[in-house]
């Protein structure tokens, strides 16, 4: 008997000598209803409370990726006029010649400055820019070797450590001892700023290029072409196996001992961890099969197996969702068994199953550790040429700069989340746009 | 390229047979009486299967296991003994010249004088096995779809039973592609199996499982000094376990939390907003959640105990004190709460669904007497949602063992056995990871003992999940 049914009790008149209101019975009662409506309010604010935390967790998360990676997507570039020396040049052994060099000098130059005699100046100077810019003048050069004497301005992305500063993430508070450049450096690069040499515009090259040692030259896109590779081989083998089966067990099978065992299998495959299909991965395909390390046809295969049961078990709940009429009305009008599936129930059924195949890709472009069994941890300054070429995927990416020394790749790291998660929003949202846009409520 | 393209044509082939075979099958039933069994396109499908299928077989066959085939033929004959190939080496060996015929690597830099000139012969004879065996695979594909057709194609007639036909390879591909997820748990079992039986006639099973000593060094080649390796696995079930714990500690109370206040009290807009929001937490890879913890979470907790340690020190607890002026990034505590985080959604949204499906009476019930929502809540609905909560929070305990990113980058390397979430403690999946990046010859107790690791892994999700889904089987059959 709850506390409710008492005061119920408690007030209704039982006899004539009690007058309803006051008595210690009520009080009490009126106390105990006092402290349950607290629990119930502190139960409430725990609830609550949970969900604030959820929330702002996810707040958290983001807000600290975003704050870090931003900064990636902002890129200094400076351009340098060299007078290519005819003195300096060698016509016949062009890349032996410092083109480094001859920028730095360039670019002290134009601050009014010349090299000291141990070259110590320009040294530092071409700490400051990037390497690109002496491949540019070599390759701009060799395409027209007339440019010999000429005066030839190059443009491309300042050094790194230099970007860190322009971004604020080297200060010129820290002790000159624990930064990575000195005084003299930083007043370079005020000063080159201030000349309207350095101009910042939206980092093109991070999403164009593959990896590379340099951070500045470094990008995603080697990357992101092998994760949409991997994810080609994964929807072409998982979705339609998955399909099928899943069409197999609704539709076909019979409910016997084999079929129970294959519901229990799927379910306890769709619970192992990631890392167990990574050492299938390396011990069925790369060791018995001999397909090539590295390559996304091998991460495919991989994350298509592990994209499997997710797929089989939103088909499934696809299949289920489309009522008994309608292969009742198929079979009576004559169709087969297999018509009726695959001309009728399978089509109503498409949305459902479009948006968990999206959904399992997208789970599957966001896993790591298989990938890091069947070796795509891999380093390559080129962009991924095939299936059968060595290349890395969004997330191996991020790993692989998370673990590098440069300061300059820790907000590489984040904006390399932010392509990822962006990519991941982007088949997410289509998800639901498809299934909001699609789904029939029978 | 001439596997892709002999690909094309048999799809042409194909195309081309179901024409004609759809053809045959309406000249033949135009001018009889009566109705024909099949309709055209079952007799043109009929044809092209024969045609494409058993070729398209043969083709998939060789891309899978023609380079295994191919690697046996060209190690079949050895390099000469002048190019000084030790035997430990000839995998390797027969591994670049394999990579190089195919133009996978552009040279071997490694090989000089003598064993250059055997490097370059063996490879000029890789690519010619590899061109023979590609143009006999070509050959082979076009002669069984040419004999398929062949085979098929006179069989049409008006009472050909063309749909049946089609429709019994259909539910036999259904069935084999059914298979595919059997196979797929075989696989996982053998290959842990197989590999972990090997690791296991270098090390034997008791010391791998009850040992307290995990030192996987061991020595790579036969001329080094030679350091035992120690695989006692405890250390790395106690870490494992340790960061377990911490992540249900943060995952159960808040999961569950949230996911009661979603079901029982949330109001439609609230439901609207915060459950697309969870959906996203849950979505994250966990390569962030570990970037996140190392990044961030990790110097904040040090940076906390460190100033908090500073504070104790000289005081009444001056040992505590200076110990937390050292604590590390990566204690087990910073991986166990981001994990937590990242279990919080999972555990919310098994549990939200469970606490769904609990009849509408029973809550009815409570109310008409007189109970409160939270009394309703804690004496009825989560009495009657319990097993079912049990199985949620037993399949993120499954998921927090198996969780590999957040491990990898934010707990550390050294193997201790010990319950201190501020101490470094290493995880078994970590080890999986440190042992098998870098190199993988398949032939040192180093590599082999993660799939050891492996197998235990998997040997305990299985358990964990085998009883998670029959208590949800079990509560569902009670409901519906």
């Amino acid at each position: 008997m709850t506390d409710a049914a008492l005061i119920a009790g408690a007030t209704q008149p039982s006899g004539p000598g009690h007058a309803s209101g006051s008595t210690p019975k009520t009080l009490a009662a009126a106390k105990r209803l006092k402290a349950r409506h607290a629990a119930e309010f502190r139960f409430r604010l725990y609830g609550r409370t949970a969900i604030i935390v959820a929330l702002s967790f996810l707040v958290i998360l983001l807000g600290r990726i975003v704050s870090q990676g931003w900064s990636t997507f902002v890129q200094n570039r400076i351009s340098v006029a060299v007078y290519v020396d005819p003195a300096k040049v060698d016509a016949r052994a062009l890349n032996g010649v410092n083109w480094d060099y001859m920028i730095s000098t360039a670019a002290l130059a134009k601050l009014g400055l010349t090299d000291d005699d141990v070259g110590e100046r320009s040294g530092k100077m071409s700490a400051l820019l990037s390497p690109a810019l002496g491949y540019d003048l070599l390759k701009k050069i060799k395409a027209d070797p007339s440019l010999i004497g000429k005066t030839v301005t190059v443009d491309g992305p300042i050094g790194a450590d230099a970007g860190l500063y322009y971004k604020g993430l080297i200060k010129r508070s820290t002790a000159e001892g624990d930064r990575r450049l000195d005084d003299a450096q930083l007043g370079w690069l005020d000063q080159l700023k201030a000349k309207g040499q350095v101009t910042s515009k939206f980092n093109t090259d991070f999403l164009t290029h593959a990896d590379s040692t340099q951070p500045e030259q470094a990008g995603v896109a080697g990357a992101a072409i092998g994760s949409a590779l991997t994810l080609i081989v994964v929807g072409l083998l998982a979705i339609p196996i998955g399909v099928l089966t899943a069409v197999y067990l609704e539709e076909f099978a019979p409910k016997n001992r084999w079929t129970d065992l294959l519901e229990v299998n799927i379910n306890n495959l769709a619970a192992v961890p990631s890392i167990i299909y990574g050492l299938l991965g390396l011990a069925l395909f790369i060791n018995m099969m001999g397909v090539p390390r590295s390559t996304p046809l091998v991460g495919g295969l991989v994350l298509a197996l592990m994209a499997l049961p997710t797929v089989i078990i939103a088909t499934r709940s696809a299949l289920k969702a489309v009522p008994p009429s309608i292969r009742e009305a198929a079979l009576g009008v004559g169709a087969s068994r297999t018509q009726t599936v695959f001309h009728h129930v399978l089509p109503m059924a498409r949305p459902g199953i479009m948006t968990g195949a999206i959904l399992a890709l997208s789970h599957a472009m966001g896993e790591t550790a298989p990938g890091l069994m069947v070796g795509m941890v891999f380093f390559s300054s080129d962009l991924p040429r095939g299936f059968l070429s060595a290349a890395t995927v969004l997330p191996v990416q991020v790993f692989i700069w998370e673990n590098a020394s440069e300061r300059a790749f820790l907000s590489m790291t984040a904006a390399c989340i932010m392509v990822l998660l962006a990519f991941m929003i982007l088949m997410n949202g289509t998800a639901i746009y498809l299934r909001s846009r699609y789904e029939r409520r029978w | 390229m001439l596997i892709l393209m002999v690909l094309l044509a048999l799809a042409a082939l194909s195309a081309g047979a179901y024409a004609m075979g759809r053809r045959k099958a309406r000249q033949a039933t135009a001018g009889a009486a009566g109705r024909p069994h099949s309709l055209p396109g079952y007799h043109g499908a009929y044809v092209a299967l024969w045609t494409g299928l058993p070729a398209a077989i043969l083709l998939f066959a060789f891309v899978a296991f023609g380079g295994r085939i191919e690697y046996a033929l060209i190690s079949a004959d050895p390099p000469p003994a002048s190019a000084g190939i030790t035997a430990e080496r000839m995998a390797t060996y027969y591994g670049d010249v394999q990579s190089v015929a195919n133009g996978q690597s552009t040279s071997a830099v490694v090989y000089e004088g003598a064993a250059k000139t055997a490097f370059d012969a063996a490879v000029a004879h890789a690519r010619s096995t590899d061109t023979l065996a590609r143009l006999l695979a070509a050959a082979a594909a076009l002669v069984l779809a040419i004999g398929g057709f062949l085979l098929a194609f006179p069989k049409l007639s008006k009472d050909f039973r063309a749909r049946n036909r089609v429709e019994g390879l259909t539910s036999a591909v259904l069935i084999v592609c059914s298979v595919v997820a059997v196979m797929t748990t075989l696989g996982i079992v053998m290959s842990l199996l197989y590999e972990s039986l090997r690791f296991f006639q270098a090390v034997s099973p008791l010391s791998f499982l009850f040992g307290t000593d995990w030192d996987p060094q061991i020595a790579m080649r036969t001329d080094q000094v030679m350091t035992h390796g120690a695989f006692g696995a405890i250390p790395l079930f106690a870490g494992t376990f340790l960061i377990m714990i911490i992540a249900m500690a943060v995952a159960a109370p808040v999961g569950l939390y949230s996911a009661i206040y979603l079901a029982e009290y949330a109001g439609r807009t609230t439901r609207a907003v915060v459950k697309p929001a969870l959906e996203i937490l849950a979505g994250v890879p966990t390569v962030v959640y570990g970037f996140f913890a190392a990044l961030t979470v990790g110097p904040l907790f040090r940076s906390g105990f460190n100033a908090l340690g500073a504070q104790l020190v000289g005081g009444p607890l001056n040992d505590l004190g200076l110990y937390l002026g050292q604590v590390q990034n990566q204690m087990a505590l910073v991986a166990g709460a981001v994990m937590g985080i990242m279990l919080i959604p999972f555990v919310s949204s098994l549990s939200d669904d469970i606490i769904n499906a609990v009849p509408q009476a029973l809550r009815d019930g409570s109310y008409a007497m007189g109970a409160t929502k939270s009394e309703t809540i804690k004496r009825v609905i989560l009495p009657a949602a319990l097993p079912g909560v049990v199985a949620a929070l037993l399949l993120a305990m499954s998921r927090a063992i198996g969780e590999t990113m957040i491990v990898t980058l934010a707990a550390g390397l050294q193997a201790k056995l010990t319950a201190n979430p501020l101490d470094t403690v290493t995880t078994v999946t970590v080890q999986i990871v440190t042992l098998l990046t870098g190199d993988t010859e398949f032939d040192n107790p180093k590599t082999l003992a993660a799939f050891g690791l492996g197998l235990t892994l998997f040997a305990i999700t299985l358990v964990l999940n085998i009883i998670a889904l029959r208590i949800v089987q079990k509560y569902r059959e009670q409901y519906d």
